[in-house]
């Protein structure tokens, strides 16, 4: 089909599980879709959000992180930080106007080859249902950028204006 | 971005044969590498990884000057430290080199070529945009304890203490139950050589207790790990004896003393079919030939007031200490060799099977000890009301290839099965009938062991059994049969003692036959220990799907772990006979020596590090480290991060509200630029 979105996804592994689980998916000759590109971090934990933030700016359609289980950290309980960064984030996307669905975080042990590819599939499917990040769009509603900032602006005006 | 005048990138994409090649147009993402910001040079070569590959790479550094490596073949976890090995030979700082994942995330795992040539031209944007921001980085050692941990002391354990021993090496061996010896003890005789497993074993047990190199701690767990390798302190519980190790010299006269005279209590390492007394000896052969004391059943343990004749016994000797108490002993070692062995599958799991119903249904381990010399009964095979059985059934596969319980194939149950049949015969000369869903007998000798079975009269039926119950006489009428059986106002048939019929599909005759048996041994899968999980996680390494302990690499790392220092060997990392056992833990051992005789090891190069000028000494990233690597300078109000203890993960440098933590090759400026590359390039 030619008319298929093709998502960009940037994808997060932690080198020691979900990137080992990668890796094993390709021994393995999983097929999943090719729209996830992958990043290798040494750990969830490192996960700035500001990468995330960066990814979307950059025209990524989702995001997804992968680690370690909860308990299974290889550097002891990172992931732990990276769930609270992650529901952080998704309050702070959607406040941005970024569906939370196109940001995903999932755990992938490094036998879960299998998992992680059918993680990925299923992202991916889900990202094509939201269709592309459609952010830039909301503001070309309003106009070009500067006059939309101009219009969200006197909306705030008037919101705080007291009557 | 804007490319350094200085900045010589070589971009290297690799075929792999057609591993690579075979999905990815690899000239055309090499003409696309030539277009990326600082590459100066962009090949492709059929092997990248082979020594003319290699050389390549070496070439252009001199030829081109080049600053910068990347190289688009396989996962980083294969090759990186071929290539940094090259770069660094040829005089380039091995850091300033980035592997390309092209092979395991994009050629094998995707079906569309057009996707996968885009997915690897962003991969490669990504890792050349990376790579310009690279800094040259030195190379960081510390010294290894050079002493090891043998944590399981069954026959894989034993041989690596050995071996370790050996080799002049320091070795704590650890076991959990009183004595070492593990399954094999257990057995009768092993496959397809029919030695007896106490001849061959009992001697090595004899010499891992005298040897001077090898701490033996028996009845003792591993309570925690803690450090990394080359440097891990472990923490042992060491439960109650009763008895002091060093006093006792094996004379067994307290077990005869024993204010019980008679022994009344279950014997775990009978499977239950034998009784010892409150103060017993496992097994005759046990190591160390010390006693233990149940606390359980033991009067004077449990209640306080006892004759004490068994101190009497003992005399001047005076090893019993009743006011033993459960401790913890501290060891510091350089690796650890994990070999935890395997579970017998209860296959009361299985109802069908009538096991813990039906009186005369065992497992193959109870067996074992039922035709042991050193078992409950001398060796004779009877049955629980002390005949001879005339006719036993053996069933193959018993929690092994089956959806419900295990998928995979247990690999040693087909011998073992055989070897019981063997054995069944020449001690009883009864029938015996192997049902089997295939026979597997792949291993030196097996093949012919099979055949010698055949030809002694085994009767093979292929085929599963799908129900065995008491037989009452009508044992070709199945259905009727068992309506009867199962009749409430029948005698319960878990106190009788009568024969059995097996119910199979035998496949080769295409009809459902009813086999009358007295006993029936069920050919249990091996499977991962119930708390496998809390050793893999006190040691960090990673459990396969079905639980066993997961090696680095399958094929070319079958002994290392996600864990450096820690190698594992037996039938914890999946189900395997004696020979392969034996073979792998010396394999382990070996590789615990390659570790222990470099005297030292390379830390990871990807530590964290604090700018001093930006940190606000605001201590957020004190908190985020679970290393307790980071401190504060309270001089000059900054965080300071100890690069030996710091393991790398970054969740600090993510931490840090104005960007001081920094950490090395996985930089915020490393991984922008790789994003941009990921995003904007394809």
């Amino acid at each position: 089909m030619p008319d298929v979105f093709k998502p960009k996804i940037a994808a997060f592994l932690c080198n020691w599980c979900s990137y080992t689980a990668s890796d094993l998916a390709g021994t393995a000759r999983i097929k999943y879709s090719p729209f996830a590109r992958i990043i290798r971090v040494m750990c969830s934990g490192r996960v700035d959000p500001a990468f995330i933030l960066k990814a979307f700016a950059l025209g990524a359609d989702g995001v997804l992180i992968a680690g370690c289980h909860p308990g299974d950290c290889h550097y002891i309980e990172q992931n732990y930080k990276t769930i609270r960064r992650h529901s952080m984030l998704h309050h702070f996307l959607q406040q941005m106007g970024i569906e939370a669905d196109r940001l995903r975080l999932v755990w992938a042990s490094a036998a879960e080859g299998q998992y992680l590819a059918e993680s990925i599939d299923r992202f991916v499917a889900d990202v094509q249902k939201l269709g592309s990040l459609n952010w830039s769009a909301n503001w070309q509603e309003n106009g070009e950028r500067q006059e939309a900032l101009e219009d969200i602006v006197k909306e705030h005006a008037q919101a705080i204006e007291v009557s | 971005m804007i490319a350094d005048e200085s900045l010589r990138i070589g971009v290297y994409v690799c075929h792999c044969g057609s591993n690579i090649a075979g999905t990815v147009d690899v000239e055309e993402l090499t003409e696309f590498a030539k277009g990326l910001p600082g590459v100066v040079i962009s090949r492709h070569y059929k092997y990248m990884c082979s020594d003319p590959g290699q050389e390549l790479v070496k070439r252009d550094i001199a030829e081109h000057r080049l600053t910068r490596v990347v190289v688009a073949a396989c996962s980083p976890n294969l090759h990186e430290p071929t290539f940094r090995r090259a770069a660094e030979s040829a005089g380039l700082n091995r850091f300033l080199v980035q592997m390309c994942n092209i092979r395991e995330q994009v050629a094998w795992v995707t079906e569309d070529k057009a996707d996968a040539l885009d997915k690897s031209k962003a991969h490669l944007a990504a890792a050349v945009l990376r790579v310009a921001r690279h800094e040259p980085l030195q190379r960081q050692f510390v010294r290894i304890v050079p002493r090891a941990m043998v944590i399981g002391g069954g026959i894989a354990g034993i041989q690596a203490a050995l071996t370790l021993a050996d080799a002049g090496k320091e070795v704590v061996l650890v076991e959990r139950e009183p004595s070492i010896g593990g399954h094999m003890a257990m057995f009768d005789k092993t496959f397809p050589t029919l030695d007896c497993a106490a001849c061959i074993l009992t001697p090595k047990m004899t010499s891992v207790k005298l040897h001077p190199k090898i701490k033996m701690l028996t009845y003792s767990s591993v309570e925690s790990v803690e450090g990394s390798v080359g440097n891990y302190h472990v923490k042992i519980r060491r439960k109650p004896r009763y008895i002091d190790e060093s006093l006792c010299v094996g004379c067994m006269q307290c077990i005869d003393a024993c204010v019980f005279t008679k022994a009344r209590f279950p014997n775990a390492f009978d499977q239950g079919l034998g009784l010892r007394k409150p103060v017993y000896l496992p097994f005759p052969q046990a190591v160390p030939p010390v006693p233990v004391v149940d606390p359980a059943a033991c009067l004077q343990v449990s209640r306080g007031k006892c004759k004490q004749t068994c101190v009497d016994a003992c005399g001047e000797r005076n090893a019993f200490c009743f006011d033993d108490e459960e401790r913890i002993e501290e060891y510091d070692v350089g690796a650890i060799i994990v070999a935890t062995g395997f579970k017998a599958f209860d296959p009361s799991a299985i109802e069908y099977y009538g096991y813990g119903k039906y009186a005369n249904v065992y497992t193959s381990l109870e067996v074992e000890r039922l035709l042991n010399a050193g078992g409950p009964t001398g060796g004779k095979l009877v049955l629980r009301d002390g005949s001879t059985p005339k006719r036993v059934g053996i069933i193959h596969c018993v929690g092994s290839r089956d959806a419900n319980y295990h998928p995979y194939c247990s690999r040693v149950c087909c011998m073992y099965a055989l070897k019981l049949a063997h054995l069944v015969r020449e001690k009883t000369e009864a029938e015996v009938y192997n049902c089997y869903i295939d026979i597997r007998t792949p291993g030196k000798g097996f093949e012919e062991f099979y055949n010698r079975v055949q030809n002694e009269g085994v009767q093979f039926i292929r085929g599963k059994v799908a129900d065995i119950t008491p037989s009452v006489g009508q044992a070709f009428q199945p259905d009727e049969h068992q309506r009867q059986a199962r009749k409430p106002d029948l005698p319960n048939p878990s106190t009788g003692s009568g024969s059995l019929t097996m119910q199979v599909d035998d496949t080769l005759l295409g009809m459902v036959r009813n086999i009358e048996v007295d006993m029936v041994i069920l050919a249990v899968a091996l499977e991962p220990h119930a708390d496998a999980g809390d050793v893999r996680r006190s040691l960090g390494i990673s459990c396969s799907a079905e639980g066993f302990f997961l090696e680095k690499h399958p094929k070319l790392a079958p002994v290392n772990t996600a864990n450096d220092g820690v190698m594992v060997a037996g039938a914890c990392q999946g189900a395997k006979d004696i020979p392969d056992t034996v073979a792998q833990a010396d394999a382990a051992a070996a590789k615990v020596l390659v570790l222990i005789d470099a005297g030292q090891i390379e830390l990871e190069p990807n530590t964290a590090w604090v700018d001093a000028d930006m940190c606000s000494g605001c201590k957020t990233c004190i908190s985020a480290c679970p290393y307790k690597a980071i401190g504060h300078d309270a001089e000059r109000d900054i965080a300071v991060i100890d690069q030996a203890l710091c393991k790398g993960c970054g969740t600090c440098v993510a931490a840090c509200p104005s960007g001081a933590a920094k950490q090395h090759l996985f930089g915020d400026e490393q991984i922008n630029e790789e994003l941009e590359g990921l995003m904007n390039y394809a």
